[in-house]
C-alpha cells in the first residue's frame, strides 16, 4: 500500500484560556499518520488527547504550527475549508451521538448526503448496515437498540462515505468487553478494505492489539511512538 | 435518484405529543385572529346594511355630513335640477331622522332611526318594504323593523298576534302598519320607515324641501362616472355627489377611522400574534435545547451553519401549515355558529384567509429566528 501522508503535524501547540488564565495543553507535538494506518492514543485524563483529536478533525482552529490533513492545512484554514476537511473525516464517539429522530438507516444516509456525487444513498447506507451486522434493525431507532448495537451504527455512519481517515474517541467506553471487541473489530476490518487511516483515542487496555502504532501522551506531549505487538509480531 | 432525509419534518414528527401542543398553539392563535378579524368586518358590514338596499347609482349629501344617522340636509331643488341632467333617469329622495319612540309596553322611550321617502318614488329595493307603500301613504302609519332590539317592545308579536300597535314618536301618536326585516348596526338600534309627510310631521323644524340623501337613478345606457363628473361641475357646491360605491365607502371609512373599533380589533389581532410567536417560540427553543448535542454532532461530520439553520426555518413554516388549516377550519365553523347566534354578517373571506396564513407564517418565521439564536451553542469541539 503506498503510504501517502494522510495526517501531518509539526511543531503544533495549543492552550486555552487568556492571559494569566492561559494553560497550554498541547506541547510541540510532531507526527505523521500514513494511509490505512491504525493508531492508538492513549494517556491519562486530561493530558491533551481529546483536544488534539479535535484539531486533526478540524473542529477547533490551529494557533501555532502546522496540522495538514488529507493535504489540506488547517492553520488559518477558513471555515468552508474546515467544513469540506470534516466532509472526508468519520466520527466515532463515546456516546455513539446517533440522532434520535432518524432510523438506523436514515442515521447512516445523513452522512452520504453530505456528498453530492453518492448515489443510491438509501440502498448504501442499508448495505453498510448489513455490512456491520444490522440487517435486521435498519428501521430502528437508536432508543430501542443497545449500546453496542448503536455504536456499530455510528460506525456504519462513520464509515459509509469511505473517509480518508476516522477518528474514534473511546469508542468502547460505554460498552461490555465483548461487544468492545467486536465493535473494534469491525473498525479494523472495514477500515481495511477501504484503505482509511484510523486514530482511536482510547484507556481500555484490551483493544490495544489491534493497533499498528501507539502512541502515548502525557501532560500535553507525545512520549515515543513503540511499535505495538501487532507489527512487532508480523 | 437521491433523496436526502426530511431532517426537520422527522424531528418534529418523532415527538407526538410536543408537536401536538405546537399544533394547538398555533391553532388557538389562528383562530383569536379569524374571529376577531371576523367581528371588525363584521362590524363595518352591519355599518352599510342600509346603504345597500338603497336604490340609485348616484348619491347627492351634503358636504357637510359625517355619517349616515348624522347627516347634513341640503336643498331639495338639487335634486330636481340634477333629474335635468342627461343619463339621469329618477331622483328619489330620502330623509333620515332620529325619532323618540316610546315603547307600547313599557312607556320606557328611547331613540329610533327614522327613515322615510316619497310613497310614489321608493328609496328602497326592499320588496316587503314596497309592498306596503300604500299603507305608508297614511298619515301617521309607519313599518317597524322586526329587527329592531327587544327595548323597543314586542312590536312584531303583538302585530302577528292580530292587534294593532299605537304608541309615541317625539310624542305624536303614530300607528304601526306592517312590519319589514332590515337589520341593526352599530349605529341602528331599532328602525322606522315611512313617508316623507309622517316624517315631516313628527319634527317642528322640518321640512320636504329639505332632504338628507338624494338617490340618482341613471339611464342604462349611462355612464356613472361621466354622469358624477357633469353632475359635481354644474351643481353649486353645496352638495357632494358620490356613486353609491363611493358612498358606502364614505360610512365605512368613518367608522374604521373615526371610531376606536379598527383599532380595538387590530389590538385583538395583534394578542393572537404575540400568543402564536410565544407558543412557537417555546416549541423551537426546546427543540434547539433537546436536539444541541444532535447538531453539534451534524457540524462536526461537515454540515454548515445555514443547514442547521434551514433546518430551524422548516420545522417553522412545517408548524404554521400544520397550525393554521386546522384553525381556518374551526374559525369557519365558529363564523357559522357566530352568524347564526348574532346576526352578525360574519363570514369567511379570501382576504382574512390569505391574512392570517401570512400572518401565521410570519409568526412561525419570527419565532424561529429567535430560537435560532440557541443554535451558536452547538459547537462540534464540545461532543468529544
Amino acid at each position: 500500500m503506498a503510504q501517502t501522508q494522510i495526517v501531518s503535524i509539526k511543531n503544533l501547540n495549543h492552550a486555552f484560556g487568556q492571559g494569566s488564565l492561559r494553560k497550554q495543553v498541547l506541547f510541540d507535538i510532531n507526527l505523521e499518520l500514513c494511509s490505512g494506518e491504525i493508531v492508538l492514543l492513549t494517556g491519562p485524563s486530561g493530558c491533551g488527547k481529546t483536544t488534539m483529536l479535535t484539531l486533526i478533525g478540524g473542529l477547533r482552529s490551529v494557533q501555532t504550527g502546522s496540522l495538514k490533513v488529507v493535504g489540506q492545512e488547517l492553520h488559518d484554514a477558513k471555515k468552508e475549508q474546515l467544513v469540506n476537511i470534516r466532509r472526508q473525516i468519520g466520527y466515532i464517539f463515546q456516546a455513539h451521538n446517533l440522532l434520535r429522530c432518524l432510523t438506523a438507516q436514515q442515521n447512516v444516509q445523513m452522512s452520504i448526503d453530505l456528498h453530492d456525487e453518492v448515489a443510491f444513498s438509501e440502498l448504501r447506507s442499508v448495505q453498510m448496515l448489513k455490512a456491520v451486522g444490522l440487517g435486521d434493525y435498519i428501521d430502528y431507532y437508536p432508543e430501542n437498540l443497545s449500546g453496542g448495537q448503536k455504536q456499530r451504527v455510528a460506525i456504519a455512519r462513520a464509515l459509509v462515505s469511505h473517509p480518508a481517515l476516522v477518528l474514534a474517541d473511546e469508542p468502547t467506553a460505554a460498552l461490555d468487553s465483548k461487544s468492545g471487541r467486536n465493535v473494534v473489530e469491525l473498525m479494523q476490518q472495514l477500515a481495511r478494505e477501504q484503505g482509511s487511516t484510523i486514530l482511536i483515542v482510547t484507556h481500555d487496555r484490551r483493544i490495544l492489539d489491534i493497533a499498528d502504532r501507539i502512541l502515548e501522551m502525557e501532560d500535553g506531549r507525545l512520549i515515543g511512538s513503540p511499535v505495538t505487538s501487532a507489527i512487532a509480531n508480523s | 435518484m437521491k433523496r436526502k432525509i426530511p431532517l426537520a419534518w422527522l424531528q418534529l414528527t418523532r415527538e407526538k405529543v410536543r408537536l401536538t401542543v405546537a399544533i394547538s398553539g398555533i391553532v388557538f392563535a389562528d383562530i383569536l385572529m379569524f374571529m376577531q378579524l371576523g367581528f371588525m368586518n363584521a362590524l363595518f358590514e352591519t355599518a352599510i346594511t342600509i346603504h345597500r338596499q338603497l336604490r340609485g347609482d348616484l348619491v347627492l349629501i351634503s358636504p357637510e355630513s359625517v355619517n349616515l344617522i348624522n347627516m347634513e340636509s341640503f336643498s331639495r331643488r338639487r335634486l330636481f335640477q340634477a333629474s335635468g341632467f342627461r343619463g339621469v333617469q329618477s331622483v328619489n329622495p330620502l330623509y333620515i331622522g332620529l325619532g323618540n319612540w316610546k315603547n307600547p309596553q313599557t312607556n320606557v322611550t328611547r331613540g329610533i332611526q327614522i327613515f322615510a321617502f316619497d310613497p310614489a318614488r321608493p328609496a328602497f329595493n326592499i320588496s316587503a318594504l314596497n309592498k306596503h307603500l300604500n299603507t305608508i301613504k297614511l298619515p301617521n302609519v309607519f313599518l317597524f323593523d322586526e329587527a329592531s332590539r327587544p327595548e323597543f317592545g314586542p312590536v312584531a308579536e303583538i302585530l302577528k298576534q292580530g292587534n294593532t300597535v299605537t304608541t309615541e314618536v317625539n310624542g305624536h301618536r303614530i300607528k304601526i302598519g306592517g312590519l319589514v326585516k332590515i337589520g341593526l348596526s352599530f349605529a341602528l338600534d331599532g328602525n322606522l320607515f315611512t313617508s316623507d309627510l309622517n316624517l315631516v310631521r313628527l319634527f317642528d323644524n322640518r321640512s320636504i324641501n329639505e332632504v338628507d340623501v338624494g338617490l340618482i337613478t341613471l339611464t342604462p345606457d349611462a355612464n356613472a362616472k361621466e354622469v358624477q363628473k357633469r353632475l359635481a361641475a354644474n351643481l353649486p357646491k353645496d352638495v357632494r355627489v358620490l356613486t353609491m360605491a363611493e358612498f358606502i365607502k364614505f360610512e365605512q371609512e368613518y367608522w374604521k377611522n373615526s371610531t376606536a373599533i379598527g383599532f380595538i380589533f387590530s389590538l385583538g389581532v395583534g394578542m393572537g400574534f404575540i400568543v402564536g410567536i410565544v407558543i412557537v417560540y417555546q416549541i423551537l427553543y426546546t427543540d434547539v435545547a433537546d436536539h444541541l448535542a444532535e447538531y453539534a454532532t451534524l457540524k462536526a461530520m461537515g454540515y454548515t451553519d445555514l443547514y442547521l439553520l434551514q433546518v430551524v426555518f422548516q420545522e417553522a413554516l412545517i408548524l404554521s401549515i400544520l397550525g393554521y388549516f386546522p384553525g381556518l377550519a374551526i374559525s369557519w365553523v365558529l363564523y357559522g355558529l357566530t352568524a347564526k347566534a348574532t346576526f352578525l354578517p360574519i363570514a369567511m373571506t379570501i382576504t382574512n384567509a390569505l391574512l392570517v396564513l401570512s400572518l401565521t407564517v410570519l409568526m412561525c418565521t419570527m419565532s424561529g429566528a429567535i430560537a435560532v439564536r440557541k443554535l451558536r451553542a452547538a459547537d462540534p469541539a464540545d461532543i468529544f
